[in-house]
């Protein structure tokens, strides 16, 4: 005789059930990014704003400090130096970047001889290491012997007021901005590259049709379709700007003087050098609010517009 | 205002030629549809017309003017886009401005060119909307705005309406053609679409693989197409192609059509018909001209009746579409709603042997209209 196996009915599933299913599913997706996030940012994050608010030289015990490092601050010449250098590296970076980028972009996007090569050469800069980078940048702008004075020279500037870049107070944070305009734009340029590929070419033939010259179709059609990515690329430029450190590292260690101290380069002077981690945590929260108070801004200008 | 004249005009990318030497001379106030399958160079050719891509060879008069070399924005052209493209970041109001703006207008002429331009398209309510909270057929409108406040010399049209929706393409139609009538311009209109060719235009281009197959009037593209090619894609369903082998007959000139015997009209002429003698031709017939048992036309002497099997009958509401299966060879027959025939039935039908056409099965070329 044959034998059926009962078939088992699905329990019917309720909707309670199947939402927590739905939740239990979705959060075990964003679980490991989550945890790594957690660990590795979110706790350091909490430990600084904490931080701040003791006194630590990192191997003997913490002590609760107030409002002390705070009010230090105000009497902390050095970092008032850290805070401007800082605003002034951020101010003429930031609309340098996206204007050398937006151009580049705008140039290698049309149909040139041998583009890609050049826009390898444009992105090279990003993905090269750094020391040697600014290695060489030294050497081509040093003050006495370096290539670039030489030309100055030969179009016919007096060899005794040639500029002294990184050696010279008043033109280190200029060699620093030019250093890191050159740096990164091939990174923004690219994004910009990415986001003319998304405007549609029917716009620049209607505008075309419409009277529009090159001029036109640049200020009307390009620069506001490309509003989005403008304000992504001046957000994300704006915060890397606000965290510089390793190119003033290289390049100047913060001199001549303070000329190119900016506060992450005074955080790390206090933490590593000083060993005052509890103070340095406060400028670290300084540099935070400040980024927070820049970037909620911008998203808030975005919004409106 | 202005005719336009294209002479040997030609298109080529690389070795692929996609126009070749056109020639055709529009006149001032036409409206011309071009009409053709994808890829047979329509579009292409309103774009050179427009400035968009370059001729490679011959001459594009626009008025007396050679304007080859001239950009678009000298041209005095407006052109109507498929997608509209609309500047997504400019409010209607704006989108219609643009090109007055650029010309330097004064502000309050192009307030009022908008504004005029806006009440004929029954947009004056949108005017301070985005182009993205607008729907397509409101976004049509203001595409056919932006080319109508600057009064220019030809209105080009690429394919407008093959993204509406079939009612709102019927409405646009009607609009579109008073639109012309009253501007008094110059339009030329690409569509892959045979029925907006036939509706709209005062003389119908049909291309195909880069070559003006007919130009003419839409009742004559109709009644006396060129050829096979021109004969099938005007007309919808399509005409019916018959391979059969002229004879002679005691009453005159016919088509054998496996055991039928279709007779040729009297018009044809012996002239015309002597040479195809025992040779295999195509015979056209229009879905129309094709009768029902209960029609009038059966019975006269001017029908022939034919057996065919249904394979299966559409109704359409207003009339029924046989599709017919006669010597292997497929049909359709479009007859009144009345028509009872069930899939499967063989039906009598009257061919009307005036409205047939013969084809050259060789060169596709019309023997008779």
């Amino acid at each position: 005789m044959a034998v059926t196996a009962p078939v088992r009915k699905p329990r019917p599933m309720t909707p309670a059930r199947r939402r927590l299913r739905n939740n239990v599913v979705a959060y075990s997706f964003i679980a490991p990014n989550f945890i790594g996030f957690a660990v590795f940012t979110l706790g350091p994050i909490l430990f600084a704003f904490a931080l701040a608010f003791m006194d630590w030289d990192g191997s003997n015990e913490m002590t609760f400090a107030g409002l002390r490092n705070f009010w230090r601050l105000f009497s902390d010449d050095v970092f008032q130096t850290a805070l401007w250098n800082t605003l002034v590296y951020t101010a003429l970076t930031v609309p340098l970047t996206l204007v050398c980028s937006l151009l580049l972009a705008v140039l290698l996007n049309q149909k040139v001889f041998g583009r890609n090569f050049f826009r390898t050469v444009m992105f090279f800069p990003y993905v090269a290491s750094l020391v040697a980078v600014a290695v060489v940048w030294n050497m081509i702008f040093n003050p006495a012997m370096g290539p670039f004075n030489m030309l100055l020279v030969a179009f016919g500037l007096d060899p005794a007021h040639l500029p002294g870049w990184s050696a010279d107070k008043n033109w280190a944070m200029v060699t620093v901005i030019l250093f890191s305009v050159w740096k990164n734009m091939g990174y923004y340029m690219v994004i910009y590259l990415a986001g003319l590929q998304g405007v549609n070419p029917e716009l620049y033939e209607a505008a075309g049709i419409d009277g529009a010259n090159a001029w036109d179709k640049f200020r009307h059609v390009t620069i506001p379709q490309l509003s989005a990515t403008t304000f992504f690329v001046s957000i994300m430029l704006t915060i890397q700007c606000f965290k510089v450190f390793d190119q003033i590292y290289m390049l100047t260690q913060g001199g001549p003087g303070t000329s190119t101290l900016v506060l992450v380069y005074h955080i790390y002077n206090e933490a590593f050098i000083s060993w005052d981690l509890g103070y340095a945590s406060m400028v670290a929260l300084v540099l935070f609010l400040l980024v927070l108070v820049v970037t909620v801004v911008q998203f808030r200008r975005e919004r409106d517009a | 205002m202005a005719g336009i004249s294209l002479r040997d005009i030609q298109k080529t990318y690389g070795s692929l030629t996609v126009v070749h030497k056109l020639n055709l001379e529009i006149r001032d106030k036409e409206f011309i549809v071009l009409v053709g399958p994808s890829g047979c160079g329509k579009s292409t050719t309103l774009r050179m017309i427009a400035g968009l891509e370059e001729i490679t060879a011959g001459q594009l008069y626009i008025g007396d003017a050679l304007v080859n070399d001239l950009e678009s924005k000298d041209r005095d052209i407006a052109m109507v886009f498929q997608n509209y493209a609309l500047y997504p970041h400019m409010t209607v109001y704006k989108n219609m401005a643009f090109g007055l703006e650029l010309r330097k207008a004064p502000r309050a002429e192009i307030d009022a060119k908008v504004r005029e331009a806006a009440r004929i398209l029954d947009i004056e309510h949108l005017l301070n909307r985005k182009p993205k909270a607008l729907s397509g057929g409101q976004r049509q409108r203001v595409a056919l705005g932006r080319a109508m406040v600057r009064n220019p010399a030809v209105f080009l049209l690429d394919e407008p309406l093959s993204n509406l929706d079939a009612k709102l393409r019927a409405t646009m139609r009607v609009e579109i053609s008073k639109l012309h009538k009253s501007l008094g311009t110059t339009f030329i209109y690409v569509t892959h679409d045979q029925v907006e060719a036939m509706t709209m235009a005062d003389r119908i281009v049909v291309m195909k693989d880069g070559f003006i197959q007919q130009v003419d009037t839409p009742q004559n593209l109709y009644d006396n197409p060129c050829n096979m090619f021109v004969a099938g894609f005007i007309g919808s369903p399509q005409m019916n192609m018959l391979p059969v082998r002229i004879e002679r007959t005691a009453a005159g000139f016919a088509a054998r059509f496996g055991d039928d015997v279709i007779p040729l009209p009297e018009r044809a002429g012996e002239a015309v018909l002597a040479p195809w003698l025992g040779r295999d031709c195509m015979l056209g017939i229009r879905p129309e001209d094709l009768h029902d048992e209960a029609s009038s036309y059966m019975g006269q002497a001017t029908t022939t009746p034919i057996t065919t099997t249904v394979e299966l009958a559409e109704p359409m509401g207003s009339e029924v579409h046989l599709n017919l299966i006669v010597n292997g060879t497929k049909m359709v027959a479009k007859v009144p709603p009345r028509c009872k025939a069930r899939d499967g039935d063989a039906v009598t039908l009257g061919i009307d042997t005036t409205k047939l056409h013969l084809f050259d099965r060789e060169s596709e070329n019309t023997i008779f209209n």
